[in-house]
This record gives C-alpha cells, sequence and structure tokens, in this order.
C-alpha cells in the first residue's frame, strides 16, 4: 500500500517504534516476533508515525495496536476491516495496517474481509493464523484442522477448515503473501511488499500460539524440516524447495501441481515451474498446497484501490451557502403572508 | 363510535381528508404526492400519511397488495392526515375492503365499477359486490377505467397501456372536485416524460379527461375549503414540502456547513432508512458521502472509523438494523467519539411491519446496550422538525464527543408537510475544533465544562496515542483494569451526558401551560395528532397543556418541575409504554399511558377521547 509520504526521513529505528506500553504477550508467543518484524519494517520504510494507524479487533493478535508507537485503535471483534475502510475513506493519507487473527478474520468478520478484499481499499491486513482461539482458552478454530480436539469439541472439530489464503484469492484479493513468525528477514521483505502494494495487501501470518496449540507449524518451522516444507514463491523464479533437490511442476493433463525429485524420471530443476504472482490460478492451487506450505508474495496485480476511486468521486466544486440555501429551498416553492 | 364522528364534523369545512387507495401498481403514491404539490401551491396548511404495502409488487387486487396515500389539507392550521376520511377513492374492491371503515358516514366514495366484478370481490374475500351494502356515502361510481381508455384511444394508445394512467384520471377528477388547479402536475408531466412523448401525452390527456369529467358530469363540488387567493394561516415566508427524509438529509449537510467538519454516512438498505442514503448520495456536492455497505454492523463501523479519522460518522437504519450496531455503539461510547445514528422506527419485533410506523425503539435507543453506556437520545416531532433536530444531533455529538440517536419513524419518514424554507445565514455556526496542545497532552483529559475529551484523529503530528474498547485509563487511555479507574470512567460517561441538560433549553409547551390541570406529554410523531387533540379541548374549554420532548436523553432540567406540577399526566406513544415507564423510574411519579401499535398514527380523537376519560374519572 504505497501511500507516498512527503516527509523528512526521520531516522527512526526498530525501538522508536515500540510504545511505552508493557507487552502483555505469553512469553515464547509467535506474536513477539511479528512485532518486531513490523517495527523493523517500519523503520527501514522511514514511515511517518504520526501518518501510521494500526487497527484491530478482539484477540490477541488484537493487542497490537497498544505496542507500536503509532496512532492505534483497538475495537470490537471482527470488524476492524469495517472500521479501518471507514478510517482510510476519511482520510486516505494515512497509513493503515489491520491486525487480525483467524477466528476474528474468518468466524465474527469473515464477511467484512470478504468485503475489504474485494474492494481492494489501500491497506495492509495482517491475519495471525494460530488455527487456534487463544484469548478464550483454547476452543478450535475456523483455521483449525477437522478433528482438533478442544474444549468445545471434546469429540474432534467436525468442520472443515477455512485456507485463508483460498479466502483471500476467492474474495478477488490483488495481494496475497503468506510468511512464518519465526522467519524474520523474510518476513521483513514480505512486509516491505505488503505496504509497497497499491490496495489491499493480505498477509497471512502463521504464527505458534505457545500455550494451546504449541507446535501447530512445527513442520514449517523447525530447523531440521524447513527445507522440505517451505515452498518460498518469488516472482520469476522456478518453484524449487528442500535445498533445490525437489520442484512443483504442472501436470497438464490433471490441472494440477506435483512435487517431483529434481533428478528423477528424467526430470531436472527445469521442469519445475517459474512463480508468476499475477496468475490467480497458480496462485490458487499455490496456496492449497500443504507439504510444502507455500511462502512469500504467492499473487500481486495491479488494481485501482476503492479509496482512490471514492477520492476520484468526490464532487471537486465545494459549493457555497448559496448553493446549499438553493438546495434546501426546492425547485417548488410558494409564498405566504 | 358516535363520538368520534362527532368530533371530525367539529373539524369544520375548514379541511378536507382524502385518501387514494389502490393496487401497489396503481401510482397511488404519485397520485397522492401529486394531488399535495398542487393543495401546496395553492396555499394549503396540510399532512399526508403514505401507507403502503412491504410487498413491491403483491398480487393484484388481493388486500395486503392495497396502497394508500392520505392528505388532509385547508385553509385552517393542519397538523394531522386526519381521523376520517371526507373522500375515499378506491380503484378496486380490495382498496375499499381495506380502507371503508375510516370513512365518514355521509363522506364521498369514489370507485372505479370496471374493477368491481367478481374475480376482484373473490380476490378481496368478499362473498358478494360489496356495493350492495355500501349506504349512507355520497357515491361516485364510475366506470375509471373506460373513461381512460376513451381519453387516450386518439393518441393510438391501447388498453393495456391507458390503464397506467388511470391514476391520473383519477386525480385529475379529485383535483377539480376539491377545487384544486392541476398546473403544477402538467408541469411535472411535461418534464418527468420529456424524453417519452406518448407516454407524456397520455398522462396528460388522462388528468384532463378526469378533470373535465367532473365538470361536465355537473358533479357537486366537495366543499370549499381554500377559496381561491386564500393561504392557511401560516407564518410568513416562502414554502415548500418536505418529507421528513428530506428535512433531515438537509439538516445534515446544513450541520456540515455549520460545524465545519464533513459528513460520512455509512449504511445499509432497510426500510423505511434506504431513502436517507439515495437522498445523502445526491448531496455529496455539500460535504456528505456516502458509503453502502456490506451489512449494519459495517455501516456503523465505517461510520465510527471516519468519526476517529476526523469526519463524522453517521449511520441510519431502522430497528433491527439499529439492534445489529449495538456493540458498535458501544465502542464510540466508550472510545467518546462523536457519531449521530439515526433510527426511523418500524413496527416490531424482528422484521415486524417494515413499512409501517411505530415508536417502540425508545428503549432500545436509551437503553439498548451492555452494560452502563449513555448517549444522548433526540426525536423529531414533524417532517419540518427533522431539520433542526439533525442540526442539534451533530452539534451535540461534536461538543460532547459521544453518539447521538437521532429518532425518527416510518410515519415521519414519508409524511410530508409544508415547510417554511429557512435562512441557512441566519442558524448559528458551531465550529467544531480538532487537535489539542503537544505540551502534556492526554488522550483522555477532559473539558471540564464539558467532560469532553479532545478530537485528535490520527494524522495530528505529535499527539500518537492508542485508544480501544477495553477500559481506559482516565487520562492517557492506555488498557487500565483498576477497579477505581473503572469506577471513575463510568461516572464520568454518565455525567458527561447528564450534564448535557445543562445546554439545553427548558422544556417549553405547545399549548397551555403550569396552570392548566392535565398534561399531554408526547415525543416524537405523535405530535400532530396531540396538538389537534389540544387545540379542540381547549376550545371546549378543557384546561389541558401540550409539552412536547425533543430531548429523550438526556431529560430537559426541569421536566421534573413540570410534571410533578399537574394533576394529571398523559403520555400517548406508538409502544406499550416505553417513555411512560422511563419518566417513572427517573422522577418516581405516577403518570398516565395511552398506547396504540397498529403501525398507524394516532387519530387526535383518540387522544381527545382519553383526557376526556381521565377528567371523568
Amino acid at each position: 500500500m504505497a501511500t507516498v509520504l512527503e516527509r523528512e526521513p526521520k531516522g527512526l529505528t526498530p525501538k522508536d517504534w515500540a510504545s511505552d506500553q508493557e507487552v502483555r504477550w505469553c512469553p515464547g508467543c509467535g506474536d513477539y516476533a511479528i512485532l518486531k518484524a513490523v517495527q523493523k519494517t517500519l523503520a527501514d520504510l522511514q514511515a511517518d508515525p504520526d501518518r501510521t494507524v494500526f487497527i484491530s479487533g478482539i484477540g490477541c493478535a488484537a493487542r497490537f495496536p497498544y505496542y507500536v508507537e503509532s496512532y492505534g485503535f483497538h475495537t470490537i471483534h471482527g470488524r476492524a476491516a469495517a472500521i479501518a475502510t471507514g478510517v482510510k475513506l476519511a482520510n486516505p493519507e494515512l497509513d493503515i495496517w489491520v491486525v487480525s487473527g483467524d477466528g476474528d478474520s474468518l468466524s465474527i468478520g469473515g464477511n467484512h474481509l470478504l468485503h475489504l478484499l474485494r474492494r481492494n481499499v489501500d491497506l495492509v491486513y495482517l491475519l495471525f493464523n494460530n488455527e487456534v482461539y487463544g484469548l478464550t482458552k483454547g476452543q478450535a478454530s475456523p483455521t483449525s484442522p477437522r478433528g482438533t480436539v478442544s474444549p468445545s469439541s471434546p469429540g474432534g472439530t467436525l468442520d472443515a477448515p477455512v485456507n485463508a489464503g483460498a479466502f483471500a484469492l476467492g474474495a478477488g484479493a490483488r495481494f496475497v503473501a503468506r510468511v512464518a513468525d519465526v522467519v524474520q528477514g523474510p518476513m521483513v521483505e514480505v512486509l516491505t511488499r505488503a505496504h509497497g502494494h497499491r490496495g489491499t495487501s493480505f498477509v497471512e501470518i502463521l504464527q505458534n500460539c505457545i500455550v494451546y496449540n504449541d507446535g501447530a507449524f512445527d513442520a514449517v518451522t523447525d530447523k531440521a524440516t524447513a527445507a522440505e516444507h517451505q515452498l518460498w514463491c518469488r516472482h520469476g523464479e522456478p518453484l524449487l524447495f528442500a535445498g533445490g533437490t525437489k520442484g512443483v511442476r504442472l501436470v497438464p493433463e490433471r490441472f494440477a501441481l506435483e512435487i517431483f525429485d529434481v533428478g528423477a524420471d528424467g526430470l531436472g530443476a527445469e521442469a519445475a515451474l517459474v512463480h508468476d504472482e499475477t496468475n490467480p490460478m497458480l496462485a490458487q492451487m499455490l496456496v492449497r498446497l500443504d507439504v510444502p506450505t507455500a511462502l512469500g508474495v504467492i499473487f500481486a496485480v495491479e488494481a485501482p484501490s476503492y479509496d482512490a476511486a471514492f477520492s476520484a468521486a468526490a464532487p471537486t466544486r465545494k459549493p457555497g451557502l448559496a448553493d446549499l440555501q438553493r438546495q434546501v429551498g426546492g425547485r417548488t416553492t410558494w409564498k405566504i403572508g | 363510535m358516535n363520538e368520534i364522528s362527532h368530533l371530525v364534523g367539529a373539524a369544520g369545512p375548514d379541511s378536507l381528508v382524502v385518501r387514494f387507495a389502490g393496487d401497489s401498481g396503481d401510482g397511488m403514491q404519485l397520485t397522492g404526492s401529486r394531488f399535495t404539490q398542487e393543495a401546496a401551491l395553492d396555499g394549503a396548511d396540510l399532512a399526508t400519511f403514505p401507507d403502503f404495502p412491504a410487498e413491491i409488487r403483491a398480487p393484484v387486487g388481493t388486500t395486503f397488495g392495497v396502497s394508500a396515500f392520505q392528505i388532509q389539507f385547508g385553509g385552517r392550521r393542519v397538523r394531522t392526515p386526519g381521523d376520517r376520511l371526507d373522500v375515499l377513492v378506491a380503484l378496486n374492491p380490495a382498496a375499499l375492503k381495506v380502507n371503508l371503515e375510516d370513512l365518514r358516514p355521509g363522506g364521498t366514495l369514489i370507485i372505479d365499477t370496471a374493477a368491481f366484478v367478481d374475480r376482484n370481490f373473490k380476490k378481496a374475500g368478499y362473498d358478494h359486490d360489496p356495493r350492495d351494502d355500501l349506504d349512507g356515502y355520497r357515491r361516485l361510481d364510475i366506470d375509471i377505467t373506460k373513461l381512460t381508455q376513451a381519453a387516450v384511444k386518439p393518441l393510438g394508445v391501447g388498453n393495456r397501456d391507458a390503464n397506467r394512467a388511470r391514476n391520473l384520471w383519477t386525480l385529475g377528477l379529485v383535483l377539480w372536485l376539491t377545487g384544486r388547479s392541476r398546473g403544477a402536475t402538467q408541469d411535472w408531466i411535461r418534464e418527468r416524460f420529456a424524453a417519452e412523448p406518448l407516454v407524456r401525452d397520455a398522462n396528460l390527456a388522462a388528468l384532463d379527461a378526469g378533470h373535465a369529467y367532473g365538470e361536465t358530469a355537473e358533479l357537486p363540488r366537495l366543499p370549499e375549503v381554500l377559496a381561491p387567493g386564500q393561504t392557511a394561516p401560516l407564518p410568513p415566508g416562502r414554502y415548500r414540502t418536505v418529507t421528513g427524509v428530506d428535512a433531515l438529509c438537509y439538516g445534515l449537510v446544513t450541520a456540515a456547513r455549520l460545524s465545519g467538519i464533513d459528513l460520512f454516512y455509512g449504511s445499509y438498505p432497510i426500510t423505511p432508512a434506504s431513502s436517507m442514503l439515495h437522498m445523502l448520495a445526491r448531496l455529496g456536492a455539500f460535504g456528505v458521502r456516502t458509503f453502502q455497505a456490506e451489512d449494519e454492523i459495517a455501516a456503523i463501523c465505517v461510520a465510527i472509523g471516519a468519526s476517529y479519522a476526523g469526519q463524522l460518522g453517521v449511520t441510519g437504519s431502522s430497528g433491527p438494523g439499529i439492534a445489529l450496531k449495538m456493540e458498535a455503539l458501544g465502542l464510540a461510547i466508550a472510545t467518546e467519539l462523536p457519531l449521530v445514528v439515526i433510527d426511523a422506527q418500524r413496527g416490531g419485533p424482528s422484521t415486524g411491519l417494515p413499512t409501517k410506523t411505530e415508536q417502540s425503539d425508545l428503549f432500545q435507543a436509551v437503553l439498548g446496550r451492555n452494560a452502563d453506556a449513555p448517549l444522548v437520545v433526540l426525536a423529531a416531532s414533524t417532517p419540518g422538525d427533522c431539520f433542526p433536530v439533525a442540526i442539534e444531533a451533530v452539534r451535540l455529538a461534536t461538543r460532547y464527543m459521544t453518539p447521538v440517536m437521532l429518532l425518527t419513524d416510518g410515519f415521519l419518514a414519508n409524511a410530508s408537510e409544508p415547510w417554511l424554507i429557512p435562512d441557512l445565514a441566519a442558524l448559528e455556526p458551531f465550529p467544531v475544533r480538532q487537535g489539542a496542545a503537544v505540551d502534556g497532552f492526554q488522550p483522555y483529559a477532559r473539558d471540564p465544562a464539558t467532560l469532553a475529551r479532545a478530537w485528535v484523529p490520527p494524522g495530528t503530528p505529535g499527539l500518537r496515542h492508542r485508544i480501544g474498547g477495553i477500559e481506559r485509563s482516565h487520562r492517557t487511555g492506555a488498557i487500565s483494569y483498576d477497579p477505581a479507574n473503572h469506577q471513575m470512567m463510568t461516572d464520568f460517561r454518565r455525567a458527561k451526558i447528564l450534564g448535557i441538560a445543562r445546554d439545553l433549553p427548558a422544556q417549553g409547551f405547545v399549548a397551555g401551560g403550569m396552570d392548566d390541570r392535565i398534561l399531554i406529554l408526547g415525543w416524537g410523531s405523535t405530535f400532530g395528532a396531540i396538538e389537534s387533540a389540544v387545540d379542540r379541548l381547549r376550545a371546549d374549554g378543557v384546561s389541558v397543556a401540550h409539552a412536547h420532548l425533543r430531548h429523550i436523553w438526556p431529560l430537559p432540567a426541569n421536566l421534573g418541575d413540570i410534571l410533578a406540577s399537574f394533576e394529571r399526566v398523559l403520555v400517548p406513544e406508538l409502544n406499550t409504554g416505553q417513555l411512560h415507564l422511563l419518566l417513572q423510574g427517573v422522577y418516581g411519579c405516577r403518570l398516565e399511558s395511552l398506547t396504540k401499535v397498529s403501525g398507524k398514527p394516532f387519530t387526535a380523537a383518540e387522544i381527545e377521547t382519553r383526557v376526556k376519560t381521565l377528567l371523568e374519572a
């Protein structure tokens, strides 16, 4: 989301982006790493704290605005997308970040996220996905795998999970990315891209809940298995992973992606698909991969943002009092006395 | 009933009550609004009551598809659409069945005989021709359909299309019967159908033919209620007609100008509030932007977001939609952001009666949120009163950093009346200040006079801060679970709203005063019915006063003294007694309640009868 801020760089460091509030997440929570990456991104971007607004709903992630030295609005459950829309339309100069969780975004706030994405309001939307309701003590969330045993589902959940990225693409998102909490460097890169994109930049962050769902993403984030599970999508580069020993190719007959071992069955590295972040069909297939998990900027296309269109549609001429008097007076009038 | 007809008789020949009724596809609303315009331009005072079904096009000929438009007009002050009809136009048997009971004995009944056939009797639920039972009315049985067809035939218009001009033929006839001119309607037809010459000419021909019919058939005209050149005794000035929606939207854009703050209207379509969205969407040049949200919750949330960002957020809906907004409204109360919420009340609960009027959201407005969540509640009393009340809502919201709920209803939204066009230059501006001194800035520091915090939108240099729905520390706004702080903040929120009473004019009287024996205390759209009833009662020598609340919460500071000084206080309202219960709770006094929830406004006679009963008790 590129609101070009015309100002002198202030030389702010990540530390300057920390507010005076004591951070109150559980020790070891993945949110700390995300906060750190966001503060670094803001410092790298030399963003203007006075024009930066963090807006959140309800949930563990939603405390985020209190911890960033900018303007912040901690709102109500599920509605951050709608409130952020109002903020952006009222003042398009603001640089808005929405921070949300899987329950906030995909259960109670699903409708607002859908419409935010289809409208393409210019802001960054961070969805911290920990596949559990943390703040209410561990119930299954809309992204929990089927069969999840939780206090509200002692026999295991019966419902199929939402795939956040697939939902976003289905809603018409023009920017969809995915990262994990522990991968600091790439997260800053992705957040920088997201911030630079004009329109709603949707970033799903796989986030570990150390208390209620510890290890949910271990396969993706553990050093031992990460290479086999992380498929980094970079525009124009082949979709290879596991140190280049594996690749993702298209099987045209089935119109499906297939994982292959580089060198086996006569398939070299050149058999791998080259990532095209502007291809919505490829993006849909990539976000649905389980092993490996697609990370990085999966989809990004340029499109007009809603707020730009909204501003452009604003009447340019500000009528005077006489015009208003004429309007209020109407066309058909009569005189008494 | 005898008493009521006597009372209507007492209304005298200085006003007439006419109701046009037909199928929802017959154009009755258009017919009524054109008639209204003609009466207004002739200088009449008037009040209208459009009454239509929720179904867009219910099955033709059924009673639930009947649409009606009622107007009372005359050369005297007219406060209500009228209790009983002097003239009923029934374009089919269903319209007759639904409306006949309101026609006074001796009243004029106009029916289209072409529609009075067996098939339509069955659809309306009659087992025989209802005309057999119509005694005691002045009957005008006319084959309107055939006469309309004949009128447009020379233009080459077929019967099917001709039937669509039936309403204008009828309008022409009623204009003639009531001695009204038809020039404004002719102008309107020419402009409206400029691009469709055949439709234009057919409508003009039908209008003229209906008018000429009255003359050539030598039908006796109705009593003259407004002589040529006479005007109703309204205050001098230039007038137009407005509906409540018109006046409310003009009030909002005028408030934008007076406050210097742009408005942001977020809304989701709902009857009868959608027309505000439609109208404001056309007024974009005057400092209001509109946004059709994905649902009711988003509609208030975008408004809250806009208020946070420095515009004034406004949202409008009706009862069920307002219910959906309540959690977000609590956020605006907690974060102390200005906001205007318009509730065009309708019959409920649940979907209820979408197109019928009721005043049953008073509790929802004053009390309908989780926890102690006070806000300001205002109620408009007439269509024209929506203008100053909208301005007052914006003034209080911005001065006190609080949500304001503005109550209108389905009747006010659609009804129209003559409106003295306000001189906008004479209105007092109330410039709104945003920002604060950087040194020592604290987001929840309060102005000692108003207890309002400063309005500091994001983007203000050097005043970064964080707010939210979790209880806030009483100065910094940071999260605070401190028990004493929550007590203090709850007390602040309450004191801020109650303290607004000091900023309100003393409650006055519409008629009568403290020396009278009985007080009728009304609120909202019952104004006209109460005013009419009180006029008649006082003319009969009854010691009755009328006071009407604009400020529902906080209540005017002197209201307790007023209530205590009357022998009896009657609170009429279109619900089961909500203001009555609220006032008894606040003042600990005993009041009388008059309630009605039929989807229709009070008649003046209903109020008058109740006062007489009280006097006898």
